[in-house]
């Protein structure tokens, strides 16, 4: 039987919205402290450290984001319990994202003058002190704009998981579709929302990128 | 964990496995070249164009790079065929995957030809180049150089973004897997193996075009 489009079924996607507005969040939140830790370890002193994370961020960018969904999801099963569709998408955007972000504050942090390194070791200050109080204040500021364009292809991504059966934005959209068979209108309104969220942020990165971002290459 | 590996059931599917990597490949590498081809037109139209065209271009790169893949094959699997368009689920992927790459190349070609600066061929012209040497080694070789580093993980991006098209069941690597995945109830078994193969593709990708770059490009530098 097929449904006409109301305001119940345009209602429903609107408020789907929130499922991908919270797995963005979690994911960025997430990946934004393990995106630390993949940046700090790519840059470390250490050799095996970085060798570790450059691998890391190998896998991450040279598979596909729906493998990976994938592999959470069934590898879960695996381990016994099933999964929740949340949490499957959540851990792997998180993993995902730690890969994104770390390579890109890995650049950041690197763009900082060799000379502002050599003047915390020459002032006696620990890797630690060094890396807080002198490199990643100056490296937070490069990172804003590149960080805030990552914010876009984050939020874009969580449509995944609607593959592993989440209901996001996206998954409210195909239920609605195959209810009422009207693929222009609903498919249009989710696209549109989806604009909405990420223009504003695309303008916003290209924005701070003219502000302060020329220093990053 | 008690669970026991099978991985036998997954190798056996090889050929199938195999078909699939390669309709992955073939699409992304028509998609690319067709993407390139609107890239050139959209770039043009956005730098040389009037303002009704740059607009357009604008629209169209900002709708595209602002919304998800996925929503994009959907509007052209589900959308197309109410327009009295009928197309497989390949043909669509392929259209979804170039209006979807044309967007990306068109910012990156015009790039590539931004960084032409006009006094750059007046001084060609001024030293006494012929018109199509100065176009050569002037215009496209430099043009070229900028934009090629970004075409190429601009393609690997691609080809992995593509394993989105499983989910209107087109037969690409992804969707080989979920065949056989239903058939044999191995998940976590195939999706690895699977994901290993894509990761083997881009890395082969990645190493085949630096090895251009250094044929073509690097040596140039030498000079």
């Amino acid at each position: 039987m097929i449904r006409q489009f109301t305001t119940n079924e345009f209602l429903f996607i609107l408020t789907a919205v929130r499922w991908t507005l919270l797995l963005s969040l979690i994911a960025f939140v997430g990946g934004g402290l393990a995106g630390l830790g993949v940046a700090l370890a790519r840059t470390s002193p250490r050799g095996w450290l970085r060798h570790l994370a450059t691998g890391y961020i190998q896998v991450f960018q040279g598979t596909p984001l729906l493998m990976q969904l994938f592999l959470v999801f069934f590898g879960a099963n695996i381990l016994g319990s099933g999964i929740d569709p949340l949490l499957a998408a959540a851990i792997g955007l998180t993993l995902n994202a730690a890969a994104f972000l770390g390579e890109i504050w890995r650049g950041c942090i690197q763009a900082i003058p060799k000379g502002q390194w050599e003047a915390g070791t020459a002032l006696g200050l620990g890797y630690w002190t060094r890396m807080r109080h002198v490199i990643l204040p100056q490296a937070a500021k490069i990172a804003v704009a590149p960080t805030v364009g990552f914010l876009v292809l984050l939020v874009k991504s969580t449509s995944l998981a609607s593959i592993i059966g989440f209901v996001e934005l996206t998954r409210a959209g195909q239920i609605v579709n195959n209810a009422t068979f009207k693929p222009f209108l609903v498919f249009g309104i989710v696209a549109a929302i989806y604009f909405a969220i990420c223009w504003p942020l695309s303008l916003w990165s290209k924005r701070l990128e003219a502000r302060f971002g020329v220093v990053a290459r | 964990m008690n669970y026991v590996f099978q991985f036998q059931e997954v190798f056996a599917a090889w050929p199938e496995l195999l078909r699939g990597a390669w309709l992955t490949i073939s699409l992304s590498a028509g998609a690319m070249a067709l993407g390139l081809v609107v890239a050139v037109f959209g770039a043009l139209g956005k730098t040389m164009g009037p303002k009704p065209v740059r607009w357009l271009v604008d629209v169209y790169v900002e709708v595209i790079r602002n919304t998800p893949f996925l929503i994009q094959i959907f509007i052209i699997f589900f959308g197309l065929p109410r327009l009295g368009i009928q197309l497989s689920a390949n043909q669509a992927a392929l259209i979804a995957m170039v209006v979807n790459v044309g967007a990306y190349a068109t910012e990156i070609v015009r790039a590539g030809i931004e960084t032409i600066h006009k006094g750059q061929i007046e001084a060609g012209l001024a030293l006494g180049l012929r018109p199509l040497q100065v176009f050569r080694h002037v215009v496209v070789f430099p043009a070229l150089r900028t934009v090629y580093p970004a075409l190429c993980s601009q393609f690997i991006l691609l080809m992995l973004t593509s394993s989105v098209v499983s989910a209107i069941s087109a037969e690409d690597l992804t969707g080989v897997a979920n065949n056989i995945q239903s058939q044999t109830f191995r998940s976590f078994e195939i999706y690895l193996v699977v994901t290993a193969l894509y990761l083997g593709l881009s890395l082969a990708f990645s190493a085949a075009f630096a090895g251009i770059w250094r044929v073509v490009f690097a040596r140039q530098d030498r000079r």
